[in-house]
């Protein structure tokens, strides 16, 4: 049954509109504004027209080079998250149980990490992986590898890494949680009756029921690591060096620190711009397949 | 045999001798242990500091506190400079759940319900707002609330959050909502209920789950942000994790301090999980299972 054509709904939907658009294009109008201007203190702006632009998008320019290296940094960054932790949260998924008073326990247990403020989870990844006084640091350097994540790269990126995992793993795992207790038993038995192995189910009624569910966890989880600011920079604050200075550190240290606001809103720009592609190529995606699924 | 309980492991029983069975149905157990361990050792690191002096700390490494003090927690409760972050930042969070859910609530209505002009670009205009990362809007936010006269109180935050929460909140009760046949709306117009009334008194008990569970989202975005939370304020409304962040760049590390205050950070959001536990599955994928 379609849903009827009514556009008084707009009545409705204005109260929403009026606050977005009180929070977002007044901004968006700014951010314009300024990656067209350049400033040099005291209010005094002057015309730049696609200066900034040009300049950011050329890897040879300081600007540009910073960018880009940013840019490869925060991929990089999604990528090994979304690769971890979406076959991790899958797995875990599978092991929770399916009724019983463990389904609560588990569920209040793996949701805590996602409710802790992010400078927090900074915090105690900071206290746990230091070599002075956490546990994780100090264990693995008695194990004779030298780790510290405040001067080398690696060590860097490995705490960040692990501290994502830690951090959203749990957001996958509900979300295909959700998708698994979808599945009616009589799919299971019939399965059993088949003599299905495990992996057969897995990829035959495990795995399809659960798609879209792990759409919205891929894009969730793209969004989230590709905007990803408080946790590295409370850790690491970027460094050591530029090692893991992500966009958003980046576009931070260049707005707020050293106050460029043309580069800064034309980076801004730039950046917003991937961000919507990419999902908006994800929502069409899932869209489609959703009202495939519904016919 | 508790692994009964798990259909797979249930599966591999028909096909393995009794023993290895049993060993397989225990694996997920297992998996399912160390990973939940995996997340509370950082945790338990964190409280385990939270209760040892500064000295125990910086003289080296204990498993636990061989001199549990509540020191730090005191120092937190006394002292307005840290308990009254906790006031704001729960203020804020309590303003932005109200705004975000009263205008969601119409709006996921009217998409759950209706087509109308330009609904579809509307949607997903929306949901962009939630891609948009804060560092974008950390700037023309500050000037903006200065503007308006808002900077440094609740509201501006309370404001600010709704960028990202008022189009969660639509996108998961538009998938509740969706849930509820349309007879039940026809209805109770055919019964001559008015549609605010019909709306209150009928249609929003249907959905309370999922409401419930977009107040749980509104709550945990607003309470975990820092960026605009902290660039929207200086003394008067100065969230708790702004003063946290004041502390670690103070000279001087205070462990105990900070491990402290992290602690009270998370029993917010504990307790707010303990209420929605058993809608928190469906809640997570957005009422669309």
């Amino acid at each position: 049954m379609a849903k009827p054509l009514d556009n008084r709904a707009w009545f409705l939907v204005l109260p929403v509109v009026a606050l977005v658009a009180f929070s977002a294009l007044i901004p968006v109008m700014t951010v314009v504004n300024y990656s067209v201007q350049d400033s040099f203190g005291n209010n005094e702006f002057f015309w730049n027209g696609t200066g900034w632009f040009k300049e950011l998008l050329d890897p040879s320019t300081d600007l540009g080079g910073r960018f880009f290296d940013a840019l490869w940094r925060t991929l990089l960054f999604s990528a090994i998250c979304l690769l971890i932790e979406v076959p991790l949260g899958i797995g875990v998924a599978l092991t929770l149980p399916r009724r019983g008073w463990g389904v609560a326990a588990s569920l209040v247990l793996l949701a805590l990490p996602l409710l802790i403020p992010w400078n927090v989870v900074g915090t105690i990844w900071q206290v746990f992986a230091r070599r002075d006084i956490g546990l994780l640091g100090a264990a693995v350097n008695g194990l004779g590898i030298e780790y510290n994540y405040a001067q080398t790269p690696l060590a860097a990126w490995v705490t960040v890494v692990a501290m994502d995992v830690w951090h959203w793993t749990s957001l996958v795992v509900l979300l295909c949680y959700a998708g698994l207790r979808a599945i009616p038993d009589a799919y299971y038995q019939a399965a059993k009756v088949d003599g299905a192995s495990s992996w057969a189910v897995f990829r035959a009624i495990q795995l399809p029921k659960m798609q879209r569910v792990l759409t919205i966890a891929i894009l969730l989880r793209f969004m989230d690591s590709f905007m990803i600011y408080t946790e590295p920079f409370v850790v690491t604050g970027g460094g050591p060096g530029n090692a893991t200075t992500f966009l958003s550190i980046d576009l931070v240290k260049i707005a707020l620190g050293q106050f460029d606001l043309g580069k800064a809103a034309a980076m801004s720009i730039v950046y917003n711009l991937i961000v919507l592609t990419v999902c908006w190529v994800f929502f069409a995606t899932t869209t489609r397949s959703q009202s495939e699924a519904v016919q | 045999m508790s692994g009964a309980t798990l259909a797979p492991a249930a599966l591999a029983e028909t096909r393995a001798p009794a023993e290895s069975g049993a060993l397989r149905a225990a694996v997920p157990r297992v998996v399912l242990v160390l990973y939940i361990l995996f997340l509370l050792v950082p945790i338990y690191w964190l409280v385990n500091m939270s209760l040892k002096t500064n000295l125990e700390i910086n003289s080296g490494m204990t498993l636990w506190p061989q001199n549990p003090t509540l020191e730090h927690y005191r120092r937190i409760f006394t002292d307005a400079s840290w308990y009254s972050g906790y006031i704001n930042s729960l203020t804020y969070v309590a303003l932005n759940t109200v705004i975000s859910l009263a205008v969601a609530l119409p709006a996921a209505y009217a998409f759950s319900r209706y087509r109308f002009l330009g609904d579809k670009h509307l949607f997903f205009w929306l949901l962009s707002n939630r891609m948009a990362p804060p560092a974008v809007f950390a700037l023309p936010f500050f000037q903006l609330y200065s503007a308006v006269g808002l900077f440094d109180t609740p509201w501006a935050v309370a404001l600010a959050h709704c960028l990202f929460n008022i189009p969660l909140a639509v996108w998961i009760l538009e998938g509740f909502m969706s849930g509820v046949p349309r007879e039940i709306d026809e209805m109770a117009a055919i019964d001559g209920w008015s549609f605010p009334a019909f709306f209150i008194r009928h249609f929003l008990p249907l959905v309370a789950g999922g409401v419930g569970v977009a107040a749980f989202f509104c709550f945990m975005f607003s309470w975990v942000e820092l960026l605009l939370a902290r660039t929207l304020t200086t003394v008067n409304a100065k969230p708790i994790v702004a003063t946290m962040t004041r502390t670690v760049s103070a000279a001087g590390m205070d462990w105990g301090l900070l491990s402290a205050a992290g602690v009270l950070t998370i029993i917010p959001g504990a307790i707010v999980i303990w209420f929605v536990r058993n809608h928190i599955a469906r809640g997570f994928a957005l009422g669309r299972v």
